[in-house]
């Protein structure tokens, strides 16, 4: 359970404040960095807001407009800070915020949502990767560093560390706090979704402890629509986001009662969610006739035609194979190429499939599913001591614990199998 | 906001250039040069001799202990620079990429350090 779930169970109005928080403070934060042009103020201040909201909303009732109530309070801590404790030149710099901070309205529907600033500032290319995630979870998703820590298995001083490093390089490098301009929105926006994807991914699949991490899929997911509800309309945004509702709507189905992962043509297509599947399939329909494709909308398009089969042996294999090689197209790389072998390989029979799979060992020699896949297609064709020899090779390479013994499991098959 | 951008490249491959491909070059660099100075981003700026007329100095336990040579050995050398006073990194990185010195060697962007002075 999360600190903020803890929150909530108790009082009506904790609970409020609780829900609030995971809404509400990404923008506040936003908002009180654009007047203030400093993360740690804006921070401070937007937390002391919430603290005031926890002790009297219970005693008041809950404002008309507590998403407005905060961003004021926030906004008067920030000025009393300021007033407190600033000198010298910083304290120049500090009337002026002061200023821009008094001119900032009491009236919600005037308090501009300033997220889309914050993404794209916390997921600025001279930042670090990692640093980047961190950054964008904390301060526009709003998880503690305790619950980033945890979802990335490093601790809590390491992730405030690389906080505080980001936080100082957007100081003194000048990384400015705005949405790129046209010229730079295309390769700034695929870096902010490469972000969100990264993140998505981790939840996907950890490559250690838990396998499938549900609240950090939720969070990139719930990330992804802020994206994509503050920027005009755009297909590969949609796509991303189409995307990650297809995969994550297998959750249920992954895994068994056990852990265990469960392949694809194995799962219980009833336990998907279809809600899901159908929100992101009127998503693709409407974005793919944009005409604008991408990566994502690719992606998403393939997870489309598993979703839409009932049963395994409807899927359109044909087609996926179709649509891996317009992707390896746009994006050349021997991941890409894999997939679209096995895709060949469920259309045309394990023999084409592994003569497309041959030529990628040399750059994939050192990826577990590389060897996986290629073990597959070698059992399928009956030979059966390379393949028992590529899922040795595959289980030695895998990190995840679900993906080891998944491995072992077709070790045993295969050895059992035998003559 | 000023920067400086640190110029490192090769200069064993800039000295096997020859004329024409030295004279090619020098234009890149003048052409570059006159477009900071039209954005209006210029502060400074400047070549450097190769690392093998460099001289290294340390101060050790009171004595002077000079070396020939470079600080460290590396496969790109610091070359010249240009000091840029811009609004922000965006624009630090546009300048950087447009610098002749990206394409065949490194930049590194650094924000210059700006220090509180008493005042009087």
């Amino acid at each position: 359970m999360t600190e903020r779930e803890a929150v909530g169970t108790t009082d009506r109005s904790a609970g409020a404040v609780d829900r609030l928080f995971r809404h509400e403070r990404g923008r506040a934060v936003a908002a009180l960095i654009r007047a203030t042009g400093d993360f740690d103020l804006a921070e401070e201040s937007v937390q002391e807001a919430f603290e005031a909201a926890l002790r009297r909303w219970p005693r008041e009732g809950v404002p008309v407009s507590p998403g407005a109530w905060i961003v004021t309070t926030a906004r008067n801590r920030a000025i009393d800070r300021l007033r407190r404790d600033r000198v010298g030149r910083a304290k120049v710099e500090a009337s002026e915020r002061l200023r821009e901070l008094q001119t900032m309205t009491d009236d919600p529907a005037e308090i501009p949502d300033e997220r889309l600033r914050l993404i794209f500032t916390c997921c600025h290319p001279a930042l670090p990767i990692d640093a980047r995630v961190a950054l964008t979870l904390r301060t526009v998703g709003g998880l503690t560093t305790r619950e980033i820590a945890r979802a990335f298995l490093s601790s809590e001083p390491a992730i405030q560390q690389r906080i505080v490093r980001a936080k100082r390089k957007i100081r003194e490098a000048a990384i400015p706090y705005r949405v790129p301009p046209p010229e730079l929105m295309r390769n700034r926006r695929d870096g902010v979704l490469a972000v969100l994807y990264l993140i998505f991914n981790e939840g996907y699949g950890a490559t250690q402890g838990t396998y499938i991490r549900r609240d950090l899929c939720d969070e990139a997911i719930w990330l992804t629509r802020v994206l994509n509800g503050l920027l005009p309309v755009d297909p590969e945004v949609r796509g991303l986001l189409a995307l990650m509702l297809l995969q994550h709507s297998r959750r249920d189905a992954r895994t068994d009662d056990a852990g265990r992962l469960v392949l694809l043509q194995d799962q219980d297509r009833a336990r998907w969610d279809h809600d899901a599947i159908d929100e992101a399939l009127a998503m693709l329909d409407e974005t793919l006739e944009l005409r604008a494709p991408g990566p994502y909308q690719l992606q998403a398009a393939i997870a489309a035609l598993h979703a839409r089969a009932p049963r395994p042996e409807h899927t359109d294999w044909p087609q996926i194979a179709a649509l891996y090689g317009a992707l390896a197209r746009m994006e050349p790389g021997p991941v890409v190429e894999l997939n679209r072998a096995v895709a060949v390989a469920m259309a045309d029979g394990p023999g084409p499939g592994l003569t497309l799979v041959e030529p990628l060992a040399d750059r994939l020699d050192g990826y577990h599913l590389f060897h996986s896949a290629r073990a597959d297609l070698l059992m399928r064709l009956e030979r059966r001591e390379e393949a028992l020899e590529a899922y040795r090779r595959a289980a030695e390479l895998a990190t995840a614990p679900a993906e080891r013994e998944f491995l072992a499991r077709r070790i045993a098959e295969a050895s059992a199998s035998g003559p | 906001m000023r920067y400086m951008l640190l110029i490192y490249g090769d200069e064993r491959a800039y000295a096997a250039l020859s004329e024409e491909e030295l004279a090619a070059g020098m234009q890149q660099w003048t052409d570059y040069t006159k477009w900071l100075g039209e954005q209006g981003w210029m502060k400074a700026g400047d070549a450097l001799q190769p690392t093998s007329d460099a001289t290294t100095v340390r101060v050790q336990g009171g004595e002077r202990v000079v070396t020939d040579g470079p600080f460290a050995e590396t496969k790109e050398q610091l070359g010249g620079y240009y000091e840029i006073d811009v609004a922000n990194l965006d624009d630090a990185i546009e300048a950087a990429a447009r610098c002749p010195g990206s394409v065949h060697g490194t930049i590194e962007l650094r924000p210059i350090m700006e220090f509180d002075l008493p005042q009087g």
